[in-house]
């Protein structure tokens, strides 16, 4: 165990300290960078949520005018996608992956923060939108064209101006950032593990970046195709999307989506991460399955490749296409549910600890279940000629991504927060924000699925009183308002914990992974000696020597 | 200490568990009552929609024994392997994994899977594929950006925003097909008490049909992102006994109303151009951007569907959409009140 | 990290693992195998929906030479970067260069091609769903072509200041995966371009 890190930079002058951070190559500074760019971007999205749910609180309301509603869910979407949960997936990969295979860096330090500063930049495009252009109390010349897009309301013809250019553009930025930030992934995993670290011996967080990272690669392409098309078309007269030409709208409904379908992979494979790392550490046991649970998420990741029409399931496609996106879609729920299987042979006959990063996989557990069974709903076609396009989307990709991915960011904050701090964050402001969170939560998520059930589109600034819509409605914008609040304790608690929070140690949860081997936070250079390991957790064989694991696997 | 956290924790999952159930419970009691909503899917009364009903209640009766066996496991875990006082040295015994309990957990889901796949597809395969008969109604509907555009090929004429179809009999069906063309964006066609929705997509035709088993009014609105009015682009679907429906389409094939106390109104019609979108059969007036105001007050609503058809609010649409459809594409039209009332006199005599 | 008596199991072979360059490259070329994948799904989609305007058989002449030239560069390469293994760097130097002007060659005929359709034929990226989709998916490539041709002329470059050596020839073949990337995508876009249509 390395002894407490002297630091090696004494009194310092503000400047070199922003100069240090702007030209960082540092895996853990990057990761941190991508960490706060994304919280920032997801108080902007909770506000855009709130004005939102303001509006639709009342039927016929004249809060916001239909334009600034219009922009907003495109911001709001756009923005969670591409300026949220990606950049924090990438930061606590970037912060954690080396350090869990015993590397002392990326593989490509200086790629990896030209993606960050891509990704960054594209996020100041599209808000930079926002002051272009139009008057500012209309939300200037931010896009109104949804976060997909759709041909040919993109076209000059119905997009004049350049709103939809600057989702375009800001896109195109952020996605040459993702796919460096993939090669770096995956070039860090397969070239730069520690001896003995075989891939069938890493941390499970590890193998779900490696698969992530594969899947950015051949998802992001297609969307940087499909708008390298479109600038085409509303810059240089092409015909891509142009049905006057003979051209196919339905043609960008596929690009799209079948990038935007395991986009949403890309996004809950990290997060399966998390919950396998942490899922272990609280139950007290190891992970139950581990081949079983790679060999899940690599099918997963194929499988994936293979669903996107169940967007376009009201399109028009003939019957035997769809039935062939029934038969895929349904198909990938089986290795998801095998992973829910087994993370509860994980806690089944462990000793279950509920510190708050359980209290969110826990939660977690419950709402994608929920969401994965909401989500065979809407697989059967006949289901989703009605549902489709409704707010028990809205409802379903939402529990998902707040109720998966959010919640299991949330553990991964108060499990690796002291590790990158040195401080524990108050496990009592934890509990308040676990609970009221979850209250918000339900409150807006479950209860928007019957406006949906009842007929109530989505990207609606407005509705009809006599829909019997307007209670679901409220109850949701309520729900908003808890989250809200959960969110600032949650801000407040890491700004606190930061200058008072306790002492955290190399390893105040008892793990087992390598990141615990070291100081919290870590030295530039991670590890005094680079690790050699026997087993999946390095850690247990060391405090378990009479019981190592590799005695077993 | 952790007896209280984990008895609070299942306190309130308890809450939130009996509050979704009874919103849930409530929702389905009542859910096949159109008193709920008019748009409510769980209410039909087409055989598409009833199709759909019945093979998406197959699937929440799967879903729903699902959730309960996952959610039973992982509510007895929590409770059950929690880490109890006075127990903390000791580690439980490390299960590494079971073949048996991988291959069981992966064969149960593919068999449902291959079940829901099936009784899906069938159901797929009877909505799109159906033959049509001979005697259907066909009418072709047109998307523009924010109405609806009817056209009656068998009975040649065009009507706006208001659709009427006959009742079909369940035991001899009369249905009417619906051809969905878009003249602009992309669009659908929602009208949950009758079928499943689709798009209307320009330079891709599509079709779909509806046979309603009970007269009335059915709502609902277009369901594909189409622009600032989305959501001001409602449907009203009229379902008449044949005998109502025959009448409707005489009187709607009749050419207009050429009542002569108002023919200052029907120049000034002409003169402030709004011939250039609108059409009035038996008028120059032929324009296409806009609805046929042939038979305008044959029409509950104007705005497709969002304004009543009352001579206040007509006179206010035609001063300015913008009061009620802010961002509709028929501008504020430049009138003195005098020549609004003339213009407003002639469209209500076109019954 | 302490150690205490703790059993070790029999050491496994030596560790050894891909290199990240390699490893990283092949990544690159997966992305861009994706973009040009919706390119080429594109193009073929739209084969025949053209409503009007010149189609490929009334107006392409299939450009043989230069593709086959620059096919016979990814050979070149090889060689290259095999003789710079063996300490050849002289040769290497002279077939990096013949690879380079392959490649100059053939983007020079892609732009012959085009000025001739452009001026000669009026035929444009606008005139309808064929020059769309034709003018992309080949500008596409001869893009990469020249992004190619221009990391190969940084290498020309540091190999006539003699900076090149043997033990940079992992790099060069790192390189040299980039450049068959090119050809093989070639290969695909001229079946489907020119023979497809």
């Amino acid at each position: 165990m390395a002894s407490e890190s002297i630091p090696l930079t004494l009194h310092k002058n503000p400047l070199s300290v922003v100069y240090e951070w702007l030209a960082t190559v540092d895996h853990k500074k990057i990761g941190i960078m991508y960490i706060v760019y994304a919280l920032l971007f997801l108080v902007v999205m909770g506000i855009e949520a709130i004005l939102m749910r303001i509006q639709l609180a009342h039927a016929n309301s004249t809060f916001l005018s239909p334009q600034v509603f219009d922009r907003l869910f495109t911001l709001h979407g756009t923005t969670g996608i591409f300026f949220v949960a990606m950049p924090i997936l990438f930061g606590f990969g970037n912060y954690l992956v080396p350090l869990m295979i015993g590397a002392r860096d990326m593989a490509f330090p200086r790629l990896n923060a030209f993606s960050f500063w891509m990704t960054a930049l594209g996020g100041l495009i599209l808000y930079g939108s926002v002051f272009a252009g139009g008057p500012l109390s209309q939300a200037g010349s931010a896009p109104d064209v949804g976060w997909f897009a759709y041909a040919p309301l993109t076209s000059p013809a119905f997009s004049p101006g350049h709103s939809t250019d600057y989702w375009t553009l800001s896109l195109l930025v952020a996605g040459v950032g993702s796919i460096g930030a993939a090669v770096n992934f995956v070039a860090t995993i397969l070239a730069m593990r520690c001896e003995g670290m075989t891939l069938g011996r890493m941390p499970l967080f590890s193998w779900m970046n490696l698969v992530m990272g594969g899947l950015v690669l051949v998802t992001i392409s297609p969307l940087t195709a499909a708008q390298i098309m479109l600038m085409v078309d509303r810059y240089i007269g092409g015909h891509f999307f142009d049905t006057d030409a003979g051209g196919s709208v339905v043609m960008w409904m596929h690009f799209f989506w079948i990038f935007g379908h395991p986009e949403v992979y890309v996004l809950i494979i990290p997060c399966f991460g998390f919950v396998s790392e942490i899922i272990p550490v609280f139950s007290r046991k190891a992970m139950f399955g581990y081949p079983a649970m790679v060999a899940a998420t690599v099918s997963i990741g194929f499988v994936s490749l293979g669903v996107w029409a169940h967007h376009m399931f009201t399109v028009g496609m003939p019957s035997y296409g769809n039935a062939f996106f029934v038969l895929t879609t349904m198909v990938v729920a089986v290795p998801t549910g095998i992973k829910i299987f087994n993370w509860l042979a994980t806690m089944w006959g462990g000793k279950i600890r509920f510190a708050t990063p359980m209290l969110f996989c826990i939660a977690f557990l419950f709402q994608f279940l929920i969401g994965g069974l909401t989500g065979i709903m809407l697989a059967t076609a006949p289901f989703d000629w009605q549902l489709g396009n409704s707010y028990f989307v809205v409802a379903h990709f939402h529990y998902i991504i707040v109720g998966g991915i959010l919640f299991t960011i949330f553990a991964a904050f108060y499990y690796w927060y002291p590790k990158m701090t040195g401080r524990m964050l108050d496990e009592t402001l934890g509990k308040w924000h676990f609970w009221l969170f979850v209250i918000g939560f339900h409150l807006t998520f479950d209860f928007m699925h019957v406006p949906g059930l009842l007929g109530m589109p989505r990207r609606v600034y407005t509705y009809e009183a006599n829909r019997g819509w307007q209670s679901w409605n409220m109850i949701s914008s309520i729900g908003a308002a808890v989250q809200a609040i959960a969110i600032l304790i949650f801000v407040y608690n890491m700004v606190q914990s930061y200058f008072k929070g306790a002492p955290a140690g190399n390893d105040p949860w008892d793990a087992w992974t390598l990141e615990w081997a070291t100081t919290s936070p870590p030295p530039d250079y991670n590890f005094a000696m680079v690790p050699a390991v026997q087993s999946r957790r390095p850690l247990w064989d060391i405090k378990h020597p009479e019981d190592p694991d590799w005695k077993y696997e | 200490m952790r007896k209280k956290t984990v008895r609070s924790w299942l306190g309130f999952s308890a809450l939130i568990l009996a509050a979704i159930f009874s919103a849930a419970g409530a929702a389905f009691a009542d859910s096949r009552s159109p008193d709920l909503s008019p748009t409510n899917i769980f209410a039909p009364d087409s055989t598409p929609a009833h199709s759909i009903f019945r093979v998406s209640m197959f699937g929440l009766e799967v879903e729903g024994a699902i959730f309960v066996v996952v959610f039973s496991l992982l509510a007895y875990a929590v409770v059950k392997f929690r880490q109890r006082k006075g127990d903390d040295d000791v580690e439980p015994a490390q299960v590494y994994g079971s073949n048996q309990m991988e291959l069981a957990w992966t064969v149960l889901p593919v068999l449902i899977v291959v079940v829901l796949f099936l009784s899906t597809a069938q159901v797929i395969h009877r909505v799109q594929d159906a033959k049509r008969p001979d005697d259907a109604i066909q009418v072709t509907v047109t998307a523009h950006q924010f109405w609806w555009e009817y056209s009656y090929p068998q009975y040649d004429f065009v009507a706006s925003n208001e659709l009427h179809v006959p009742v079909s009999d369940p035991q001899h069906p009369t249905p009417t097909y619906l051809a969905l063309l878009s003249a602009d964006v992309d669009h659908s066609f929602w009208v949950p008490r009758l079928a499943g929705k689709t798009d209307l997509i320009p330079n891709h035709p599509n079709s779909m049909w509806i046979d309603p088993q009970e007269t009335g009014l059915f709502l609902g609105q277009c369901a594909q992102y189409c622009g600032v009015q989305h959501a001001k682009m409602l449907l009203r679907v009229y379902v008449q006994s044949r005998p109502d429906f025959d009448r409707w389409v005489h009187e709607q094939q009749q050419p207009a109303v050429s009542d002569p106390s108002v023919a200052a109104g029907r120049a000034m019609f002409q003169a402030k151009l709004c011939f250039i979108c609108h059409t009035i059969r038996g008028t120059p007036a032929a324009g296409k951007v806009g609805p046929d105001l042939t038979h305008l007050m044959s029409r509950d609503t104007i705005g497709s569907g969002s304004v009543p058809n009352t001579p206040e609010n007509l006179r206010k649409w035609i001063r300015n959409p913008g009061t009620f459809k802010p961002g509709s594409l028929m501008p504020p039209q430049d009138l003195t009140d005098q020549e609004l009332d003339q213009i407003a006199a002639y469209l209500e005599t076109l019954r | 990290m302490s150690a205490t008596g703790i059993e070790i199991p029999a050491r496994a072979a030596a560790w050894k693992l891909p290199s990240r360059g390699r490893v990283g490259m092949l990544c690159l070329i997966l992305a861009e195998s994706a973009i040009f994948a919706i390119f080429i799904a594109a193009y073929i989609f739209y084969i025949g929906k053209s409503l009007s305007g010149p189609t490929p058989r009334q107006i392409l002449t299939v450009p043989i030479v230069t593709s086959v030239g620059l096919w016979l560069s990814s050979f070149t390469i090889h060689w290259a970067v095999s003789a710079l293994a063996k300490g050849k760097t002289a040769l290497f130097a002279a077939l990096w260069f013949i690879t380079l002007a392959l490649g100059a060659f053939f983007i020079a005929g892609t732009a012959r091609e085009w000025r001739h359709l452009i001026f000669d034929e009026g035929f444009t990226i606008q005139t309808n769903l064929f020059g769309t989709t034709y003018y992309a998916l080949v500008g596409l490539h001869a893009s990469h072509v020249i992004i190619g041709l221009l990391a190969l002329t940084v290498v020309m470059i540091f190999a006539l200041f003699g900076k090149v050596k043997p033990e940079h020839h992992e790099r060069c073949e790192i390189l040299s995966l980039y450049w068959h990337f090119v050809d093989v995508v070639w290969v695909v876009v001229f079946i489907v371009v020119y023979g497809l249509s």
